[in-house]
């Protein structure tokens, strides 16, 4: 079937392309709550640790009602990258999650036949320089609504991030300002990513999918210039 | 050129076209040739604050389908030479308001006056998107409220990414806040947002405080923008901000409640 499927290839190319059937494992979440599944998928790690490692692995959403796509969806993502897993692709995702999906470069499977969907164009609304590959220095507030992404860097932000922004960044993010948004450093899953602001009033701080809300942010340092990085998958969040 | 400066707010009833009233006609008092334009098409009535509702013959859609030239539509103010109005059609649907219209109408202005002030509608509807794209300055009026503060915190992240001077990667709108409606016996009381939580949340230069005030309320039924009013505090606060907006040193004033005399510190109340 897959081999009928294939051009013929002259022997000359390089590459032929093939259609194929791979098995890989399917996460389907049922619940959004992160705390319980870092629960349980750090068991199931515990328990058959090379099963895990380094293996791809499919979200799939279709299961999962949740309004809060993108920052959930990044948790999640980190979160599994940070155990060693490879998500390769998400499925039965909403147009937002999709979305978020997209911006952590996983590919959109369509339920049936596991083929990436065509993306969508990016929105012309959002020229975010932080498209490209490296560092991003943001030298303005960034206001509720607006979300910022450096993809293969640190974002720099020398402003406030108002309540309602958010940060993502593939490295640390530091934050010369206010910190009143959601800062989710490490989203691809590099646990050594950390977290730098002036003052803390965060909404949310995240390292490769590790989190805390604000309410479970000790209010000994709340309002001061910390540091959040991870120690043992536990985040911790330290004046600076 | 004009300067094109954009009256905006996240939410309505803030203050919006009492303050586009004041400072054109602050801005026209001192001299410089000054229009106020209308977005809030259906909803019109800086007209009525303008005290010119019943010389209204064209609008500015009809100026933008072409049914009426510039000169027919705009309305030039009975107490200041400098002062005209360019009201909102009362029944066109928004949609009549296209960026490349509303644009050939802003630059066609922009050779005779020096500033024109858009009153926007609230929020992000069509009419307000309009009024920010071709904006140079951005005055955001802000309740001391913390709904307001966010509101206002979202328009400005829109401002940032959606307006001519962005796509175009020009130097940024300037943005301005303006506290209106205060009330400082109530921030006093903890009940309200002060000036410097306001400031603080949302980093930006302060143009003015505008306290709370009946004369407000008055002046529009009258039809005369509170800035003519010279005896009221939110009238001189307006004059302020005139100031500070051309540059002036101005430091802020009603910022604190009347203090009470002998009598009322000894009997309280
Ligand atoms: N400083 C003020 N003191 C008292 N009332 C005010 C003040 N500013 C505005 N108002 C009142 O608030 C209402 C809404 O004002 P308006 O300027 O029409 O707001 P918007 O254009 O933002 O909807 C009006 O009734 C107006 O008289
Ligand atoms: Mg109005």
């Amino acid at each position: 079937m897959s081999d009928a499927a294939s051009e013929t290839a002259s022997s000359s190319d390089p590459f032929e392309l093939k259609s194929s059937a791979i098995t890989v494992p399917v996460l389907k979440l049922f619940d959004p709550d992160m705390d319980r599944i870092t629960d349980l998928l750090t068991t199931k790690i515990e328990q058959a640790p090379d099963f895990f490692h380094n293996a791809p692995i499919v979200i799939d959403l279709s299961a999962l009602k949740t309004n809060d796509a993108t920052v959930d969806f990044a948790l999640l993502v980190g979160l599994i990258r940070g155990m060693g897993m490879i998500p390769v692709g998400v499925q039965g995702g909403n147009p937002l999650q999709n979305e978020a999906a997209e911006m952590l470069e996983l590919a959109i499977l369509s339920n049936s036949a596991g083929r990436p969907r065509p993306r969508p164009k990016p929105r012309a609304a959002a020229p975010s320089p932080a498209t490209e590959e490296h560092s991003l220095l943001v030298t303005r507030p960034v206001r509720s609504g607006q979300r910022l992404y450096a993809r293969g860097g640190d974002l720099v932000v020398t402003a406030a991030v108002s309540s309602g922004a958010e940060l993502f960044a593939d490295g640390n993010i530091h934050v010369y300002g206010a910190l009143r948004g959601r800062a989710l450093a490490g989203v691809k899953g590099d646990t050594s990513a950390r977290i730098f602001c002036r003052k803390l009033n965060a909404e949310l701080v995240s390292i490769a999918g590790r989190y805390k809300v604000s309410d479970s942010i000790s209010r000994e340092h709340w309002g001061d210039a910390v540091q959040v990085y991870l120690i043992e998958n536990r985040l911790v969040v330290e004046p600076i | 050129m004009a300067r094109t400066i954009v009256i905006t707010s996240g939410k309505g009833g803030v203050g919006k076209t009492t303050t586009s009233a004041a400072i054109a006609m602050g801005l026209a008092r001192r001299g410089n040739r000054t229009a106020v334009i209308d977005f809030d098409v259906g909803l019109r009535n800086l007209d009525l604050v303008m005290g010119c509702e019943r010389r209204v013959v064209y609008d500015f859609v009809n100026v933008i389908t072409g049914e009426a030239t510039l000169n027919q539509a705009l309305i030039r103010d009975k107490r200041c030479d400098d002062l005209y109005v360019l009201p909102a059609s009362q029944t066109r649907d928004k949609e009549a308001l296209t960026q490349e219209g509303v644009g050939k109408v802003l630059d066609e202005m922009g050779k005779t006056f020096d500033y024109i002030v858009c009153d926007s509608p609230a929020g992000i509807e069509h009419g307000a998107t309009m009024a920010m794209y071709f904006a140079d300055d951005a005055i955001v009026v802000t309740n001391p409220e913390v709904s307001s503060v966010r509101d206002s915190d979202r328009m400005l992240g829109i401002l940032a990414s959606k307006s001519r001077r962005a796509e175009n990667a020009e130097e940024p709108i300037r943005e301005y806040l303006l506290l209106t409606r205060y009330l400082p016996e109530r921030v006093e009381r903890g009940e309200m947002l002060g000036v410097d939580d306001v400031q603080e949340i949302l980093s930006l230069d302060l143009l003015g405080v505008i306290p709370e005030s009946p004369d407000v309320l008055d002046a529009s039924n009258k039809g005369e923008p509170i800035i003519l009013n010279e005896r009221s505090d939110a009238g001189q606060a307006y004059t302020d901000v005139i100031s500070r907006y051309l540059g002036e040193d101005v430091p802020h004033r009603f910022l604190e409640a009347p203090k009470k005399g002998l009598f009322g510190r000894l009997f309280g109340g």
